[in-house]
């Protein structure tokens, strides 16, 4: 266990390295950042020193090393927009991404497997036929367009909900949540559903096949020769062993909200990292998206690895090496 | 279950029981009118050639048939309640406590995510009220009576880390554990190596007579049952072609079929050449031709039996036979 870990944090070191390097590379095909900060009138003169303070007059090779010297320092670059930290930028945002994220996930789980397993035990059944179709129709449909239709109903036509921004938040160990407050969550349910509906409807599917293969398993039916009742045969016995895709698609959901709740957060005005790395694009701020890219793939990492634990904890025959 | 019920009413009786497969192909007929009685304590095998119907025939018993199949009609009596017409939460009740059942492959009978323990656990929480050290004692017991070593330790344990022989053991021990009157065992030795096949038809043997139960073994090899068992019930297509005590059957059978099964077993007292085998295959149990369902593959075959369903009826000592022309009977050369 503690080679493995050991292992993979090594692995996570070259992926991150990997994705500097990338990210750089790519960052600097996108034009160049100094007509971003500096006024429209400005010199040449005066775009010469700002080139030199902001270190982009030295070759890409030299303006990656400092970076990445910099990074081991701990220091991951400065916004060319708002001068301060990248990383406290995107931190600082962090929680209220996290938020809507963490609720859209637990929807989506808890909806999805119990119609899984129902629909994976009973196919055929119409009930299954109709939670397939709905299934379907999750996946297809954009989220930006689910987003909009729960602000027309919910917020436009019914008034039950507010269209945008986050509501009144308190603070738990210094950070900010509005999971505390009833205006807190009446900004975050709307957003959160509108998360949830595709990885609510892939969830829901990869249970249903998982279901599928195990329902024709002897074990089932072993269980069921002791007397199990069906619900504890597909709770008890089945869900546990068709778990193992679900928890892999949970997992890879769960690095993909985080990093790309964008849309979302751009209908609803929310005050999350997506809408941050949105801005930060619109505006050339290198800084900002090399550092956002770079936590994504952190997450990602992090995220795969604690999988990986959790695929041991669920079959005893998976070893970690 | 009443107090003054004879010693000679059988504990199982199965009368005419139909169970059917309706499939897009049509309707497969696996169990067709069989009948049988088991007495408390005896042990019957349940003997045929692959799609027979016999693991049919267990399934019923315990009400596992899965849609598209269905038990049409009979009546499957245990101690006088029909179990053919028992609500699903009664079966429940019986299944495990009343009757147990051994699957043939233990590579897959058991639940690989879950102990051992707690799946012998389950068992006991279902059917009786026992508190944790007394059910965790009982399996103790119950893993060293199968012949596990070890057994506090083997409680943890994964069924990955058991061999086939010891898995078998452990679903014996767990189909054991809430005392049941009747084990339904499908080709337990099957999946298993020739050398561990006889330890555990003995294991299950002792076991069955320690706790004065009765047992069915579905099997498709005759020489397995013939150690065991105390009458054999042989099936055909889905109906029964001939039964009796095992040693007439197994001495003199009356029924073609079951020559032929018994002709099929290698002899190693007398080399022949050749094995013999029966001729032809199952007919296709969707189309069942008129008549008897052997007479295809049958050497005594006559015009009569292209005609006429044989019914199944007294032959010579204990046994019953479906047949026009049975064995040892009058007209035979």
């Amino acid at each position: 266990m503690f080679a493995y870990t050991v292992k993979r944090l090594i692995q996570m070191v070259v992926v991150l390295w990997a994705v500097s390097v990338i990210v750089f590379l790519m960052m600097s095909f996108t034009g160049d950042p100094v007509f971003m900060v500096i006024p429209i009138d400005s010199s040449d003169a005066e775009i010469e020193q700002a080139r030199r303070i902001l270190g982009l007059d030295r070759s890409l090779t030299e303006q990656y090393f400092i970076f990445l010297g910099n990074l081991l320092q701990g220091d991951f670059g400065t916004s060319y927009v708002f001068r301060q930290p990248a990383i406290d930028l995107i931190l600082e945002r962090l929680p209220a991404t996290m938020e809507i994220v963490v609720v859209a996930m637990v929807i989506a789980t808890t909806i999805a497997i119990p119609l899984g397993v129902y629909a994976g035990a009973n196919p055929g059944k119409p009930l299954s036929r109709l939670i397939m179709s709905g299934s379907l129709l999750g996946i297809s449909l954009p989220g930006f367009w689910v987003g909009m239709m729960l602000i027309y109903f919910f917020a436009v036509e019914w008034r039950i909900f507010p269209s945008s921004g986050r509501g009144d938040t308190v603070e738990v160990f210094g950070v900010p949540t509005s999971l505390l407050t009833a205006d807190g969550w009446s900004h975050v349910l709307l957003p959160a559903i509108t998360l949830s509906v595709g990885t609510l409807a892939i969830l829901l599917r990869i249970t249903r096949a998982g279901m599928m293969e195990v329902s024709r398993q002897d074990y089932m039916k072993f269980a069921r020769a002791k007397g199990v009742s069906r619900r504890g045969v597909l709770y008890g016995h089945g869900l546990r062993n068709g778990l193992i895709p679900v928890v892999t698609i949970f997992g890879l959901q769960l690095g993909d909200l985080i990093a790309f709740a964008t849309i979302t957060e751009t209908i609803f005005g929310w005050p999350g990292m997506g809408k941050l790395l949105v801005d930060s694009i619109y505006r050339a701020d290198r800084p900002v998206i090399v550092v956002y890219l770079m936590l994504v793939a952190l997450i990602f990492v992090v995220i795969n690895f604690l999988i990986d634990i959790l695929y041991t904890m669920i079959d005893p025959r998976i070893t970690v090496k | 279950m009443t107090m003054q019920s004879e010693s000679r009413d059988p504990l199982l009786s199965v009368r005419d029981l139909r169970t059917w497969f309706h499939t897009f192909s049509g309707v497969v007929k696996a169990v067709n009118d069989v009948s049988f009685d088991l007495a408390q304590g005896e042990i019957m095998g349940l003997v045929g050639e692959s799609g027979g119907g016999k693991s049919v025939v267990g399934f019923s018993i315990l009400g596992l048939i899965d849609p598209p199949g269905r038990i049409e009609g009979g009546q499957i009596l245990l101690d006088g309640e029909d179990l053919a017409k028992a609500p699903e939460d009664r079966l429940r009740k019986i299944r495990g406590r009343e009757i147990a059942m051994i699957f043939q492959d233990p590579m897959t009978s058991l639940n690989p995510v879950h102990t051992i323990g707690r799946q012998m656990d389950e068992m006991l929480r279902l059917h009786t009220d026992m508190d944790e050290a007394a059910r965790r004692r009982r399996c103790i017991e119950m893993l060293e009576s199968v012949g596990i070593s070890q057994a506090e330790d083997r409680l943890r344990a994964y069924p990955h880390q058991f061999s086939g022989g010891m898995r078998q053991r452990v679903v014996i021990a767990i189909a054991m554990l809430a005392h049941p009157r009747l084990i339904i065992a499908d080709e337990p030795t099957t999946a298993l190596d020739v050398t561990i096949q006889s330890q555990i038809l003995k294991l299950m043997k002792r076991q069955v007579a320690d706790h004065g139960a009765s047992m069915i073994l579905v099997t498709h090899d005759l020489a397995v049952v013939s150690e065991v068992v105390d009458k054999i019930t042989v099936l055909y297509c889905g109906q029964v072609v001939e039964r009796g005590d095992v040693r007439d059957v197994i001495s003199a059978p009356s029924h073609p079929y079951t020559r032929g099964l018994i002709d099929s077993i290698p002899n190693p007292d007398h080399r022949q050449p050749r094995l013999s085998q029966i001729p032809g295959t199952v007919p296709d149990i969707r189309n069942l031709p008129k008549g008897c369902n052997f007479r295809d593959r049958c050497p005594r075959a006559q015009a009569l039996c292209a005609q006429e369903e044989p019914k199944l009826a007294p032959t010579r000592q204990s046994l019953f036979a479906a047949c026009h022309f049975p064995i040892g009977t009058g007209g035979d050369a």
